[in-house]
């Protein structure tokens, strides 16, 4: 089982600043050497953390969708091109008026890696395989590809998306299958 | 236009440069550069500070670069254009005084990038190249290796690339590095070394990555009268720049076995220049990977779609002696990669 994330980052984070203080206690600044023991670095007694929030307003059918095991793509419905992203604009046609559609699912892969270095937000995966598959409809989407060895993908491998709940965090999400054939 | 040339360049030491803060680092390649123009600041007009920050303490690093380089009322315009951030501040600069906005311009290229840990790096970049929410949110999708990685796979099932043949690129670019005093890495490896690195993102390994790097780098732009009142003789005049780019979302792309961005903005160059690929001797290219080099040899024309991973570079055709010689300061692989770090007088 592995650490869950919350833990993994308070935990990262605990130990910096238990450190830090250390240093400031004994020193009276927070001044120490750099990793290597070269050049000396102060380090930043006022922490930033970062976490975004993002409109989702205008797609919000998308995520709508995943609820009910679909993926859906936009469909501008005066020019007929399709978003993969959806978006809610056409800058081409200057136009808003989109149609929610079902995406096909079925696929073929264009390219994929298997990420071996991670984020620290994703270190509590197993090696994962992105892949780039283009849509019966035309576009292409990109997600991870579940496979249990990564040694057999191939490139022209047909694959089929499907909506799929990421553990641990828990949120809807879709990714690709291997279509058996 | 005016004719606009190059009058002087200055650089800094690659590499994870704990020993300073961004303002001495950007000041390292200025003061080189007003050295090499024999310039002083008040002969500045303005300039411009290409970085993509966010790794560094000052978020927003423009003005402090501005102020400790001694130019505080002289622009600055900041500039950022992720991995091409330096030479979209040469391009801005030069645009400057092609129009005539002023006579003399400087073109600054600072990135300090070692400020956070690489986890932190790794989560700034996904937020840095790409769709963040749709492809690093959801699938941690490391900004650059794995956009290049699936170049590569992409690259090597339609073309028969090797990792073999990617990894002679990483040798050819250490061989020069080895002799360049400013590169990060000042050593020569072998293809054994590069194919035993730890996988990075299949099927790209550590040696067909370039580095987390601190550098900087700067030119002084003028204009053609400004260098005859000068008296510089030798000015490196720029025949031409191309910019393009390509779309954000990696699935809106054409295909994944070549950049459009690189033809289009290639092709506009040799048009204004009015040469052709096959007249280039020497070239300076975006090798932030293995891959983007062989890329680059096809998009750029020096060789058609799929034959720079063949015999092209395992014959040296990119090599002093081949068809043209390519990253002969060490590249982004050996010398380093600093995002906003000037590439196109490297």
């Amino acid at each position: 089982m592995v650490m869950s994330l919350e833990a993994r980052y308070e935990e990262f984070w605990r130990q910096s600043i238990k450190q830090l203080n250390e240093v400031v206690k004994a020193t009276g600044l927070p001044i120490a050497p750099d990793e290597k023991g070269q050049y000396s670095l102060w380090y930043d007694v006022r922490e930033m953390r970062l976490r975004f929030s993002i409109s989702v307003e205008r797609i919000k059918r998308f995520f709508e969708g995943l609820r009910e095991g679909k993926v859906y793509a936009t469909r501008c419905r005066r020019c007929g091109r399709y978003y993969f992203p959806p978006q809610a604009d056409c800058p081409y046609c200057k136009a808003s008026d989109m149609d929610w559609v079902e995406v096909s699912g079925e696929g073929e892969l264009l390219t994929y890696t298997v990420i071996n270095t991670k984020p620290l937000t994703y270190s509590h995966y197993p090696d994962y395989v992105v892949a780039i598959a283009r849509m019966r409809e035309g576009f292409n989407v990109l997600a991870w590809l579940r496979v249990d060895d990564p040694k057999r993908v191939r490139v022209g491998m047909r694959v089929r998306l499907q909506v799929v709940r990421r553990e641990p965090e828990g949120y809807l999400t879709y990714e690709f299958v291997p279509v058996e054939q | 236009m005016r004719k606009v040339g190059i009058i002087g360049v200055g650089q800094s030491v690659f590499g994870v440069r704990n020993d300073v803060t961004i303002q001495e680092l950007a000041w390292e390649a200025v003061k080189e550069a007003l050295e090499d123009a024999g310039l002083t600041q008040k002969d500045i007009e303005i300039s411009i500070v290409g970085s993509a920050g966010t790794r560094t303490y000052e978020l927003y690093p423009a003005v402090p670069v501005n102020e400790y380089s001694g130019f505080s009322e002289k622009g600055p315009l900041r500039v950022e254009a992720a991995c091409a951030t330096g030479s979209a501040a040469l391009a801005v600069a030069y645009n400057m005084v092609a129009s005539g906005f002023v006579d003399i311009a400087l073109a600054i290229g600072v990135e300090k990038m070692n400020e956070v840990d690489t986890a932190t790096s790794l989560a700034v970049g996904g937020r840095g190249g790409g769709n963040y929410l749709w492809e690093y949110h959801f699938y941690g999708t490391t900004f650059p290796p794995a956009y290049y990685a699936l170049y590569a796979t992409a690259h090597m099932a339609k073309f028969g690339t090797t990792e073999e043949q990617l990894a002679l690129v990483r040798v050819k670019n250490q061989k020069y590095a080895a002799r360049n005093p400013k590169a990060q890495f000042q050593f020569e490896v072998t293809v054994e070394d590069v194919l035993k690195s730890r996988p990075i993102t299949w099927p790209l390994k550590l040696y067909d990555c370039s580095a987390i790097t601190d550098g900087a780098a700067a030119a002084i732009v003028a204009s053609e009268d400004a260098i005859r009142k000068l008296h510089i003789d030798t000015p490196v005049w720029i025949e031409a720049i191309g910019y393009a780019s390509d779309t954000s979302n990696i699935t809106r792309r054409e295909d994944y076995v070549s950049l459009k961005a690189t033809k289009i903005a290639a092709q506009m160059a040799y048009k204004k220049a009015g040469i052709e690929p096959k007249d280039v001797e020497v070239a300076e290219v975006h090798d932030c990977f293995t891959i983007a080099e062989i890329m680059a040899y096809e998009d750029l024309g020096f060789v058609e779609k799929g034959r720079g991973g063949g015999k092209f570079i395992e014959e040296g055709q990119s090599d002093i002696g081949g068809k043209v010689a390519v990253n002969l300061s060490g590249g982004l692989l050996g010398k380093g990669h600093p995002l906003g770090g000037l590439r196109a007088w490297r």
